[in-house]
């Protein structure tokens, strides 16, 4: 599939693959599909919700545009999916398979199990024992797959995982419960150790369904960002092109509101920018012909022609994308807590069952006898509990995150957060919204015709200013008013006539900083300033913090005083003007003190950071590169979810270590009974299943963990 | 004794039914899409009819 209409094998059709990310309830998939197959010629819409995309079938006459379009009507952004942008290969689908089968296997082997327990005997039981070797070999061999691999691949390394021990006690169990079978034994494990596979593909599947489940958001935020501009052609034609195809040489034509897609050099037109993604800076700067404007920046003001100067590898982008992939070391080196226990415990298991069978040896038990006993050890402290202990916690925990706004990534990222001792936020569009809204105070003061005349020209704008406006005076519950001869100067403004009277929005005379005019004829103007506001919520949310034992502090790319002002209105302390590298070698200092960092940051200009950091947090607002580097990713406006994310990760750990002890615990009451040669097939299979339930009705507690 | 000889039969092949439905399932991409499947049953076919 790409973006590209596909040929069908029928010439007369296409279909078309659209990501919509806002969709996100059953309302939407409804009105997404039904107004895509309302188009002419749209022969079918599907939507995939988990993925944020929708399928079209189509005739070829029809074109992209024309589907974008129809869902812009019904209120949706859409976007064509890029190649590159496909999504990820689903971790949970290789692991459905062989979980299907080891539940098919485990039933029917239980089923034949129950009747030798209680009381087959003879030629019934040993039918009974080659029919469950018949389902239960092949059914080991393909469910165990996954856990053979990834311990093959750990022991290559010469390391060891949860998955080795694992391996080892399901292929003992196996070969001696197929000898058992053979030479007509006792009893067979095949049960037990179908179950055990049973339980941990479980955990497993449920370990890579959150990751799936977040990075099905995060990508869906991502494909939104538009990357790529529009091209202005030798013959006056106008094409866009997406930000791979740019070369240097090439003029894109970059309309108010867009975001510039590479280095390039002014060559008509004049406008403000807003840096602060790339630098932090948030005072916007004037370019005019002959200026350098780099990728990442957003026009603010008037349409702007910017030749392209440099793109890919040659930008000031790249340079930071450089600078990430050095950094995530601290990350990289984090040994997650299930395999830092294996790395006791299968040691100790493993000697355990040593033990036995040289004790039993000792004993003159002899070697069949000794070997069952030894056999029987392995299979009872199987990680079983230990395997579902930090998934099932995790994903319940994510999945409360998730409800509040909180998209994890993994498991991991949990872990990291919750050891967390230091947070450093960066301001622009972290501690502030990250987009200049209008001053309240003025908005209160506007005499309610004028507010409406407002809106009724903001609406006609696509500039951010006009929809910051807007998107405000809606809030207050402002109607528009009817307005006619509506006309908009790019650069200028918006005019129109109300009731006879000329009125207009338009860039002011003289202005500090960000600011809109109103005019209406006969009336006195009003000057509407703008300017980036703190989050609503960011004062408190830091005294919560405060309260985890968190101290935090400003890390800022911005000016002096700008950060000071931020700075004083919160109560920190701040670092500002700083480059990506400074940013990181702060984070560096931090954790060579043994700190444990957490960033908070959204710009380009953070990535390093991010990346560096033990754990980060990047709003859902932020630049492409920040969600990609950040281990969470919050939507909304409001901070509070930080705090609410460090606490809900710690609860997952603190219930992660109980569940940890409950497991250790069983292991202490059964192993002594298998050491002794006391441990059943029957009693291995109740041990393991109940020591399963109780971690999992453990770890359900923390459904409530995030509210 | 005899009943065994039918009924495993029987039991395994059911089991074994049930296993290949799923495995058709996965094939034909009903896992694809857990969230939307949930979702879609609220969808109401006839939202221009009054309610």
């Amino acid at each position: 599939m790409s973006s590209a209409p596909l040929r069908s094998a029928d010439a007369a059709t296409a279909s078309t693959v659209l990501v919509v990310p806002a969709m996100h309830c059953a309302g939407c998939m409804a009105k997404v599909e039904r107004a895509l197959t309302a188009v002419c010629g749209v022969t079918s819409a599907r939507v995939n919700l988990t993925a944020r995309q929708v399928r079209v079938d189509h005739d070829a006459g029809l074109a992209q545009p024309q589907l974008i379009e129809a869902l812009s009507l019904a209120g949706f952004a859409s976007q064509p999916r890029g190649d590159d942008l496909a999504a990820p290969p689903s971790a949970v689908k290789p692991l459905l398979a062989p979980l299907a089968v080891a539940g098919f296997a485990c039933m029917n082997v239980m089923l034949l199990s129950v009747s030798i327990w209680s009381g087959a005997e003879g030629p019934t039981k040993e039918l009974f024992h080659y029919l469950s070797a018949a389902i239960g070999v092949p059914a080991i061999l393909y469910s165990g797959r996954p856990f053979f691999t990834s311990a093959w691949g750990a022991l290559k390394r010469r390391t060891t995982n949860m998955d080795v021990p694992i391996s080892i006690g399901v292929s003992l169990a196996t070969g001696l419960s197929l000898y058992e079978t053979m030479n007509h034994g006792q009893d067979a494990w095949f049960d037990g150790t179908l179950m055990l596979l049973l339980f941990l593909l479980a955990g497993r599947a449920l370990d890579a369904m959150m990751r799936d489940r977040a990075r099905a958001g995060v990508d869906g935020l991502l494909r939104q960002a538009a990357a790529g501009a529009m091209v202005v052609g030798r013959e006056g034609t106008v094409q866009w092109l997406g930000a791979a195809d740019l070369v240097p040489g090439m003029v894109m034509r970059v309309a108010a509101g867009e975001r510039l897609a590479a280095d390039g050099e002014v060559i008509s037109g004049a406008s403000r920018f807003d840096q602060s993604l790339l630098t932090g800076e948030s005072k916007p700067i004037a370019l005019t012909a002959g200026d350098p404007a780099l990728a990442g920046t957003l026009n603010l003001e008037a349409p702007v022609d910017v030749k392209v100067t440099a793109t890919g590898t040659g930008t000031a982008l790249a340079e930071i994308a450089r600078l990430m992939e050095a950094s995530g070391q601290v990350r990289s080196a984090y040994v997650r807590i299930a395999d830092r226990a294996s790395r006791l415990y299968a040691p100790a298991v493993h000697s355990l069952a040593a033990l036995t069978f040289v004790g039993w040896m000792a004993a003159g038990a002899g070697i069949h006898q000794s070997l069952v006993y030894a056999i029987a050890v392995l299979i009872i402290t199987c990680p079983c509990a230990l395997g579902l202990a930090v998934p099932v916690a995790q994903v319940v925990a994510c999945s409360a995150l998730l409800k509040r706004g909180v998209m994890v990534k993994d498991g991991a990222a949990l872990e990291r957060l919750a050891a967390v001792d230091r947070a450093l936020l960066d301001k622009t569009g972290t501690l502030t919204l990250g987009r200049p809204l209008p001053d309240p105070l003025v908005l209160e003061a506007l005499p309610r015709h004028c507010a409406e005349v407002a809106l009724g020209l903001a609406s006609h704008s696509r500039h951010p200013i006009s929809r910051g406006l807007a998107e405000a005076l809606m809030a207050r519950g402002v109607l528009a008013a009817t307005l006619s001869d509506v006309s908009e100067t790019p650069g200028l403004g918006v005019r129109a006539l109300w009731q006879g009277r000329a009125v207009s929005l338009r860039r002011p005379d003289a202005a500090s900083g960000i600011a809109t005019t109103l005019d209406v004829a006969g009336e006195p103007t009003w000057l509407i300033p703008f300017a980036d506001r703190l989050r609503p919520d960011a004062v408190a949310a830091l005294a919560d913090l405060r309260k985890l034992g968190i101290e935090a502090s400003i890390l800022s790319g911005d000016n002096r005083a700008a950060v000071d002002e931020v700075a004083r209105e919160l109560g920190l302390a701040a670092q500002a003007g700083l480059t990506p590298q400074e940013k990181q070698a702060a984070i560096a200092a931090l954790q060579a003190q043994g700190h444990k960092v957490l960033m908070a940051g959204d710009g380009l200009n953070d990535g390093p950071a991010l990346a560096a950091a033990n754990a980060s947090i990047a709003p859902g607002s932020a630049s492409d590169v920040g969600r990609q580097a950040a281990d969470l990713v919050f939507l909304g406006d409001g901070l509070a979810v930080i705090p609410a994310a460090v606490r809900s990760a710690r609860r997952t750990m603190a219930v992660v270590k109980q569940n940890f002890a409950l497991a250790i615990g069983y292991n202490l009451l059964a192993v002594p009974l298998a050491m002794a040669g006391l441990i059943t097939p029957l009693l291995a299979a109740a041990a393991m299943s109940t020591s399963s339930l109780i971690v999992i009705a453990n770890s359900l507690r923390l459904a409530r963990a995030a509210r | 004794m005899n009943g065994l000889a039918i009924l495993i039969p029987v039991a395994l092949g059911l089991g074994a039914l049930g296993l290949a439905a799923f495995f058709w399932s996965l094939r034909r991409g009903q896992f694809d899409d857990l969230d939307g499947a949930a979702a879609r049953i609220l969808i109401d076919d006839d939202e221009d009819r009054p309610a």
